[in-house]
């Protein structure tokens, strides 16, 4: 019986380890559908960076009272999973707490455990009053409508059940132990760990059978187990993933100033040689060489975006901090920061889905400009980047809409007609109005 | 009052066989939009009062191409980048100073990468440094004691990190500065940036400037205080429309500077 219990453990751990893996890759190979982009200079500052975004949560305490719940959250479900480190070797060999030779530090992780256990239920449970019951401006927005509202509440949900298992483990085992219980027990009486908060609820399986208990007690075991590794591979069909993107996306983020767009080289090329008085327009391709493709300007579709474009998409909590403080959302435009990575995303996932069926991608008459974001919504942006300061893991949605305006201004010359005017009189008389480049320096003139 | 100011060109400067200390980089709005013009002249006259050897490029200047750009014309842009370039090279530019935030962002961020690297002062900056180094006097007069509220420009504050400056120069004023509920980091957009200031807005259930103009009248200023020509104009039209010309007036950090002094 212990037998097979250990065998199954091991095929669950396997077969649980290895879905995730297989899901990784994909969000691995997708993320590689864009275009490379170099962002390995400064390891260092890269490196502090990600410590105090990622790890630390600088952003987060900005919104102070949803961040400190989402570090308790979070502390809590990183500090709970050394937890799983014993769970995982007691599944494999049939052990009973194997850890406790540790003693006294033994009963202390157990204990903090516990009541972190609990912290994360209450603060779990307060995420979901505020999504749910109370009128949070970003928690309204249409995009969050359907899977998304759902997806948000099955992870907390997901929370609060893996809490409760934990809980109800511990309340079962101390019951076992107090009882005496061979395998449970120690034969000096002493209690492995201490349950701070468990210890309430033991009480109610005072009366209980000893197979009674530990029928309860190994269940909660099995399906907190079963639980984490559902969670874990439940993560990439999830906004969830951002407990895992964030760090590389951190590490990965823009660290020049906000106001530093990026130069198309391509472009540079293209304007040197015709500045260069000496480059002949008409000079043939020195032979053998390569034909050149032309490049396309601006992104249509997630290939033409950047892997940390990509990266962004995947990482997206959906929080909805961007789409808060962007002023043409707040003034009811179309445009949300927040959808502008879903969409990415959602469009990322629909690739790689043909590219599951059919080996490689092949058009499917669709594609991230139109079917998914509108040009309304490009074209209400200010570039403010208020949404890339306020995202709390380093996402930058301005870069996408830029490189989608970048498409339709050089690829479709589809500008909204006001601003076309004003580009073509930059481009005649060197100035957004229509006045003549000679009259710059009139206003000394004038009184 | 009424005479025409003394504007040195670059071009002048050269035939004298002389460089000057900075270049003024005046801007498309600086140059031919009216409110944003007495901008300019107030700016400029600072500069004399300071005895800041200045000249401009005059008519050799031109758009540096941040709408462009942020409305999605590189090319456009990299056009007038390179134009742009090719003259302020061609002058040998060490120092250049801009009172639009647009302006100051291109020249000091986009350019280098395209062979123009200058090093690239925002007028509130300067006018800091100006007054540290005591060529400059700054004091109260008229705006002693009056409410100011200051509206960061993104493309100074959160696109560079410029929140200080302009600041300083106002407490200098001795006036009673108070912040809006959104401010640096955090600060609202007037709603011009992005090729806005050259389009109609998108549908929506408000415009941005009135929202910003909003958060201001929150506060109560006698003035709201800018440092871009842009926002100057979104802030300007905000209050027009919220009746509020008598009681609230919009004005550029480098006017107050000037007119406390009575230039
Ligand atoms: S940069 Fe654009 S999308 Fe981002 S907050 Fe500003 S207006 Fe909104
Ligand atoms: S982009 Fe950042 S701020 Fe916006 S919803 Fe996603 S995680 Fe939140």
């Amino acid at each position: 019986m212990q037998l097979i219990a250990q065998i199954a453990f091991l095929v669950v751990l396997v077969a649980g380890i290895a879905f995730f893996t297989k899901n990784i890759r994909r969000v691995i190979r997708n993320v590689k559908l864009g275009k490379k982009i170099d962002r390995t200079d400064k390891p260092g500052e890269r490196f502090a960076k990600m410590a105090r975004v990622a790890l630390g949560q600088s952003k987060m305490v900005k919104k102070p009272f949803s961040g400190f719940l989402h570090i308790i959250v979070y502390l809590g479900f990183i500090i709970i999973n050394i937890e799983v480190l014993e769970i995982i070797i007691d599944g494999v060999f049939g052990t009973h707490r194997i850890l406790a030779f540790l003693g006294s530090g033994y009963n202390f992780l157990i204990g903090t455990f516990e009541i972190l256990a609990f912290l994360v239920f209450v603060g779990v449970v307060i995420f979901w009053l505020r999504r749910n019951v109370t009128n949070i401006y970003r928690f309204l927005g249409n995009e969050l409508k359907g899977w998304p509202k759902n997806d948000a509440n099955y992870i907390l949900y997901f929370e609060m059940v893996l809490m409760i298992l934990f809980i109800t483990m511990n309340a079962a085992d101390l019951q076992l132990q107090l009882n005496g219980v061979y395998h449970y027990a120690q034969e000096s009486g002493v209690i492995m760990g201490s349950f701070p908060i468990s210890q309430f609820l033991s009480p109610l399986f005072e009366g209980l059978s000893e197979s009674t208990l530990i029928i309860i007690e190994r269940t909660a075991w099995w399906l907190h187990i079963i639980g984490i590794l559902l969670f874990l591979n439940y993560l990439y069909y999830s906004k969830h993933l951002h407990i895992l993107l964030a760090f590389p996306n951190v590490y990965l983020s823009k660290l020049t100033v906000q106001g530093k767009f990026d130069n198309l080289e391509a472009v540079t090329n293209e304007v040197k040689l015709m500045m260069d008085p000496d480059a002949d327009p008409y000079a043939m391709p020195e032979e053998g060489a390569e034909e050149e493709v032309p490049e396309k300007f601006g992104a249509s579709d997630v290939m033409d975006l950047n892997q940390v474009q990509l990266l962004n998409a995947y990482t997206c909590t959906e929080c909805g901090r961007c789409t808060a403080e962007c002023p043409a959302n707040q003034t009811g435009k179309k445009l949300s920061p927040r959808k502008i990575m879903m969409d990415t995303r959602d469009r990322l996932e629909e690739v790689g889905n043909i590219i599951n069926k059919k080996g490689s991608f092949e058009d499917d008459g669709k594609q991230l400009l139109d079917n998914y974001i509108l040009r309304e919504e490009l074209w209400a942006c200010t570039t403010c980047n208020a949404c890339v300061e306020a995202c709390p893991i380093g996402i930058d949605p301005l870069s996408i809409i830029l490189d989608m305006r970048r498409y339709l201004v050089m690829e479709q010359s589809a500008a909204p007609s006001d601003l076309a005017n004003a580009m073509t009189n930059i481009e005649n008389n060197g100035a957004p109005w229509p006045y003549n480049q000679m009259d710059r320096l009139n206003w000394a003139n004038e009184k | 009052m009424a005479d025409a100011i003394k504007v040195p060109t670059m071009a002048e400067y050269m035939a004298q066989g002389k460089k000057p200390e900075v270049l003024f980089w005046v801007g498309c709005a600086g140059s031919f939009d009216d409110r944003a013009k007495r901008i300019t002249k107030a700016f400029v006259k600072l500069l004399h009062e300071a005895k800041v050897d200045f000249a401009v490029l005059g008519t050799e200047e031109s758009c540096t191409g941040d709408p462009a750009k942020r409305a999605g014309n590189e090319f456009l842009f990299q056009m007038q980048a390179a134009t742009n370039i090719e003259v302020l090279n061609g002058y040998e530019i060490k120092k250049v100073v801009t009172a639009c935030p647009h302006c100051f962002n291109t020249l000091k961020n986009e350019y280098p990468a395209l062979g123009g690297d200058y090093e690239v002062i925002h007028h509130t900056t300067f006018l800091k440094s100006l007054l540290e180094e005591g060529r400059l006097k700054v004091e109260g007069g008229k705006f002693k004691g009056k409410r100011i509220t200051f509206h960061d420009p993104c493309y100074l504050g959160r696109a560079n990190n410029v929140y200080e400056a302009p600041r300083d120069l106002l407490r200098k004023l001795e006036v009673e500065l108070i912040e809006m509920r959104k401010c640096k980091k955090n600060g609202l957009c007037c709603g011009a940036g992005g090729g806005q200031m050259f389009k109609e807005p998108e549908p929506g259930n408000k415009d941005v400037n009135i929202e910003r103009t909003e958060q201001a009248m929150e506060v109560k200023p006698d003035i709201i205080a800018a440092g871009c020509p842009f926002c100057n104009t979104m802030m300007t039209d905000g209050v027009k429309n919220k009746n509020q010309e008598g009681n609230i007036e919009v004005m550029d950090v480098a006017e107050m500077i000037a007119n406390a002094h009575d230039l």
